[in-house]
């Protein structure tokens, strides 16, 4: 059988896209090799590890087991769509910074978007709740500890300025 | 790369129909983290797929006219967990769901997924046994309706003919109406693991609630699809509410359940699980049905 191709439309980090995909190609295919957005990493490749970890209209999904032809229409966040105007990391990264939960640095982008989603729910969660939330990741540094710190850390400083705001 | 020969997406049901009907080898692919990881495996390389994931028409928890908790069988586990119908009627069914897999996991993966597989440790197959569910079935014929005990016929395979698509889990009112429901998930991990052995239990009480006058108990992984304990269930009914009962019951689901030796764990060891879960599960129904346990 000849290849297949679909022409997808989505919004990626912000920006509305267009491409022509191979339709076995998986999200993890798509945004590494045709938007060089390489924070999504290939780990176990069937669903397990959580490196490869984006969000999906501000839910996460494992893109290595999710079609790219599935994301037409969707809104995608990467670790890449985080940054600031001119660089500038967000608060989620630098906590992950300053709480050394980063040492090899392969988890990390799956983690942190993870983070996001919880983040962006604005209320507190449990200790219990949080570990929960994270239990998708696997980090082969076995940093569990300091990024669960990096995660409560940034949601207590958000709850807190938001508190102040009112 | 998936190892895809060809894939297909079907914008309605009809349309997923046709497709099945137009390439009768093609398999369904809902939100595929099973079907994908086996494609990866190599075990099912080489296939037609059919993705129904686009068809939004099958995602959603409402009433149906019959008063019926209707969910479309595309709904992901974490929105089964959220939704309000599930959590004011059958909480348990939430909880049970919210033990597959971890959270990107529970996002992707489908009810009506996990229940076409036929596998016996799904986590969502004993909870939706022991809630007498009915499944929804679409085909070139029209639609279909079926208990899910016979739905399912032998590991890995269940009732879906030719061009079928399950469509919708029904849970009767009949059946959620004064019961109580607690699951149990015996498994090594907190996260990403498969249960060992599972059990759900529904108990509905006396008015006076003095009494068990219904339970209804279910395993996964105690044979090869998840089953009921039809001993155990006419052994409970009418009996006072006492740890004594509890322990009655508990032990009599061994006349029905057959766990067997695997590398995960030996045979007596499950038996002794099951006995062990079926109390906790019965005793923390009879709590939530607020009935009082004598010592
Ligand atoms: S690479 Fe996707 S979950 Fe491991
Ligand atoms: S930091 Fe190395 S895998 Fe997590």
């Amino acid at each position: 059988m000849s290849k297949q191709y679909k022409l997808i439309r989505c919004r990626i980090n912000g920006k509305e896209r267009e491409a022509m995909i191979d339709v076995r190609a998986s999200l993890t295919d798509l945004l590494r090799n045709d938007f060089r957005l390489t924070s999504v990493k290939k780990g176990c490749e069937v669903g397990e590890c959580g490196a490869c970890n984006v969000l999906i209209n501000g839910e996460c999904f494992n893109s290595c087991i999710y079609l790219a032809i599935w994301a037409d229409g969707k809104d995608i966040l990467t670790l890449e769509g985080l940054e600031g105007p001119d660089g500038e990391l967000s608060d989620i990264q630098q906590a992950f910074i300053d709480e050394a939960a980063v040492q090899c640095g392969f988890c990390t982008p799956g983690a942190i978007m993870s983070a996001v989603e919880i983040l962006n729910e604005g209320r507190e969660l449990s200790d219990e709740e949080i570990r929960i939330r994270m239990s998708g990741h696997l980090c082969r540094c076995t940093g569990y500890e300091n990024i669960f710190r990096a995660v409560k850390k940034t949601m207590l400083a958000r709850l807190a300025a938001a508190e102040k705001n009112k | 790369m998936y190892d895809i020969k060809a894939l297909y997406e079907a914008e309605s049901v009809e349309d997923a129909i046709r497709l099945l009907q137009e390439h009768p080898q093609a398999q369904i692919i809902a939100g595929g983290s099973d079907v994908l990881v086996q494609i990866r495996e190599g075990k099912r390389a080489g296939v037609e797929l059919v993705s129904i994931y686009g068809i939004d028409a099958l995602r959603g928890v409402c009433y149906d006219e019959e008063g019926a908790i209707r969910i479309g069988s595309l709904t992901s586990f974490s929105h089964i967990a959220a939704d309000p119908i599930i959590r004011e009627q059958i909480p348990v069914l939430g909880e049970a769901v919210s033990l597959v897999g971890g959270p990107q996991i529970r996002n992707i993966g489908t009810i009506g997924g996990n229940t076409c597989n036929g596998v016996t440790s799904a986590d969502s197959a004993s909870t939706l046994f022991a809630w007498d569910a009915i499944v929804e079935l679409t085909g070139p014929e029209g639609i279909r309706h079926l208990p899910i005990r016979e739905f399912y016929i032998k590991a890995g395979v269940v009732d879906l003919k030719p061009a079928e698509v399950q469509t919708a889990i029904l849970i009767p009112k009949s059946s959620y109406e004064g019961y109580f429901g607690n699951y149990i998930k015996y498994a090594m991990r907190e996260a990403m693991d498969i249960a060992n052995l599972g059990c759900s239990v529904n108990v509905a009480l006396s008015e006076d609630r003095k009494v068990i006058r219904d339970a209804r108990i279910a395993y996964g992984v105690a044979g090869p699809v998840p089953m009921r304990t039809p001993s155990a269930e006419a052994l409970a009914k009418g009996q006072e509410l006492s740890e004594e009962t509890i322990g009655k019951v508990a032990r009599a689901v061994l006349q029905d359940i057959h766990p067997r030796d695997s590398w995960r764990a030996a045979k007596a060891f499950r038996e002794h699980i099951a006995v062990e879960i079926a109390k906790r599960a019965l005793r923390q129904s009879i709590l939530l049905g607020g009935g009082v346990i004598r010592e």
